[in-house]
């Protein structure tokens, strides 16, 4: 394989890994605070997309506007899921709140196809991440760049809140003991809210990229994703943002290259992840970095 | 087996249904015999995986896998060797399955039995994780299952499907199936092994504690439950007489997910009433699919708002409803006696 073309790859993977992590981050973070595998993560991922879609087809916003908005009314949704089907099931038995999740999930992609229709669209992308870059005798795409360095950005963000303000210090606090939490007098119910809040924003923020990576939206756009990403979260260890990260990457690299080196493989593609999933619970079920409980939040 | 009046009861009432439905095909049209048929499916799928997650506590998402093989494999065994030669159009179907040719009972219990290996291979590894990330562990199995099916174009003919399954499933059989699964599960559940699934269900440290083999008793249930998972698809192969991959997605694992749940976990008579309520209601919820007229105003038919509904009854019956219809009571002749009879007792 020629350098050229395995930069290519090498952007490309770092892309997708990149929009994993975003989404992993999601996971984890409620993960880590309420032990539920949040399944409407990845439609609310979905319901951002279609939310730019409509705000730069139907409204001729300008894309960055869609998007700031998009990522607002998905954080909203994200609540909103929450507060509706996640906080009343708090006391009851886990399998319970999954259950739930699962349900809210249907809820949001059937009833996506009810308003959106389930063809799939096209997507507008903005011209300067789509014009082809000649970097000596590599073609890469803006959005290739475009995609880790927001990644990044809003991961320093995060890292910023988490770790450095006081609600960030709550949020790690309730993954610790929730009980203890309440009576320190932190509101806890708000706490899980901003939780799934941030969860939904970044999850909203990788649905648009996602929609700018494979320009199409359509009602169940985030299934797979979501799941690969919950993945991705379990590999890097769930509870830890920086896991969450790694894993992220890391699955988007083993998609890629697999595929990349090995092209008879390309039909298995989605197997992957799951492949991956039974070595990491079989193997260390912890994850990467699960086991030092002071990064978990 | 001591005969006493509950149980001569009950087979009074099965022989009953039985001749019911012998003569069914005089006051029932083909949508009502369809329906039928389905519910019966329907209640085997419920069944096996109210073994599997209602009496022994393994939250499996991994059903569709195990339907998907217990109807590609007995869709293969049943097929005739020109249909496979003819159907294989990508790719020619290769040798021992191009000649396998077995009657309708022997090709259900083939899909059964294979669904079952698969699941002690899948169960090994997965079994030792708990509650959600075992959901997960299984969802993913069942995602392999069919990435696999999809790409095995020389056994399974690829995302083609395989189409014109002979339709053995009557609903006599169908109704067979459903007792034989029915009285398998009704004779282990209240034997001392469903004693020891609950126990595990309950508190599986306490059963460890008690000498109980925790795993070994785990990957039986797991196994079972595939067993009859599979049965259940073989039958939803030939009842639809059209498979392919697509069909086996999480959307199916989510309705006998929903039968189940409904009806109440570690609830067997449960499980036959949700898949029975679950399957009308899914097939009534058509009509609002299609433009109603109130006389006064003509509403317009909204594709898709089936599922909407279906996934807010979910929601409903979890968040206020949580042990469903049932609960892990049964609907016996006791619980009926006193019902009805009041003063009896």
């Amino acid at each position: 394989m020629s350098l050229d073309i395995f930069l290519q790859h090498f952007f490309n993977a770092l892309t997708l890994g990149s929009l994993y992590a975003l989404i992993a981050i999601g996971y984890t973070m409620v993960y880590g605070i309420l032990r539920l595998i949040n399944f409407a993560h990845g439609d609310i991922l979905m319901v951002g997309a279609y939310f730019v879609f409509f705000g730069t087809f139907a409204f001729g916003w300008p894309w960055g506007v869609s998007a700031l908005l998009a990522v607002a009314g998905a954080s909203v949704l994200g609540i909103v899921v929450e507060k509706a089907a996640y906080r009343p099931l708090r006391d009851a038995p886990r399998i319970s709140a999954l259950i739930s999740a699962i349900a809210v999930s249907f809820f949001i992609e059937s009833l996506a196809v009810v308003v959106f229709t389930g063809q799939p669209r096209p997507v507008l992308q903005p011209e300067w991440l789509v014009s082809e870059w000649q970097l000596g005798g590599v073609r890469i795409l803006p959005l290739t760049a475009f995609v880790p360095a927001m990644t990044m950005a809003l991961v320093v963000i995060l890292l910023y809140i988490v770790y450095h303000t006081k609600p960030g210090l709550a949020m790690r606090a309730i993954s610790k003991d929730i009980e203890t939490t309440r009576l320190l007098g932190v509101k806890v119910d708000n706490i899980i809210a901003l939780t799934f809040g941030i969860g939904s924003a970044l999850a909203a923020a990788s649905g648009i990229m996602w929609a700018l990576r494979y320009p199409q939206v359509h009602p169940y756009m985030g299934i797979m994703p979501g799941l690969k990403a919950f993945i991705a979260a379990v590999f890097g260890g769930i509870g830890s943002i920086q896991g969450a990260v790694i894993g992220g990457v890391t699955l988007g690299f083993v998609e890629i290259m697999t595929v990349a080196f090995m092209p008879d493989l390309s039909g298995y593609r989605d197997a992957f992840a799951f492949v991956l999933l039974v070595l990491v619970l079989l193997f260390k079920p912890t994850g990467l970095l699960g086991e030092s409980m002071e990064e978990k939040i | 087996m001591r005969l006493d009046r509950n149980t001569f009861l009950s087979i009074a009432v099965m022989a009953l249904f039985g001749l019911m439905l012998v003569q069914a095909e005089t006051f029932l049209g083909d949508y009502q015999i369809y329906i039928v048929k389905l519910i019966f499916i329907n209640a085997i799928l419920a069944l096996s995986l109210n073994l599997i997650y209602g009496f022994t506590g393994m939250f499996s998402l991994g059903h569709a896998g195990f339907i998907a093989i217990g109807a590609y494999v007995s869709a293969l065994c049943i097929l005739s060797p020109e249909q496979k030669e003819m159907m294989w159009i990508l790719e020619p179907i290769i040798w021992p399955f191009s000649t396998l040719f077995t009657p309708f009972w022997v090709s259900v219990l083939a899909g059964g039995a294979v669904a079952a290996l698969c699941a002690l291979v899948i169960a090994l590894p997965v079994l030792r994780l708990g509650d959600d990330y075992l959901g997960i562990a299984t969802l993913g199995f069942a995602e392999i299952i069919r990435v696999v099916i999809v790409n095995a174009t020389p056994v399974t003919n690829g995302s083609l499907g395989i189409k014109g399954i002979p339709g053995h499933a009557t609903l006599l059989s169908c109704y067979g199936w459903t007792l034989f699964t029915l009285i398998v599960l009704a004779r282990l559940v209240f034997s001392n092994f469903g004693n020891v699934l609950r126990c595990i269900r309950d508190n599986e440290i306490a059963a460890r504690v008690m000498g109980i083999n925790v795993f070994c008793y785990k990957v039986l249930s797991f196994c079972l439950g595939a067993f009859f998972a599979g049965i259940g698809g073989a039958l939803l192969g030939t009842h639809l007489s059209t498979i392919d991959p697509k069909m086996f997605n999480f959307l199916l694992t989510f309705n006998v997910l929903m039968f189940v749940v409904a009806g109440g976990l570690g609830s067997l008579t449960g499980s036959l009433l949700g898949a029975a309520i679950i399957t009308v209601l899914l097939e009534w919820l058509r009509a609002i699919e299609e433009p109603m007229n109130l006389g006064f105003v003509e509403l317009p038919g909204i594709p898709g708002m089936r599922m909407v509904v279906f996934s807010l009854v979910l929601l409903g019956i979890i968040l206020y409803r949580r042990e469903g219809i049932m609960g892990t009571r049964e609907l016996t002749w006791k619980s009926l006696g006193t019902l009805f009879g009041r003063g009896k007792q």
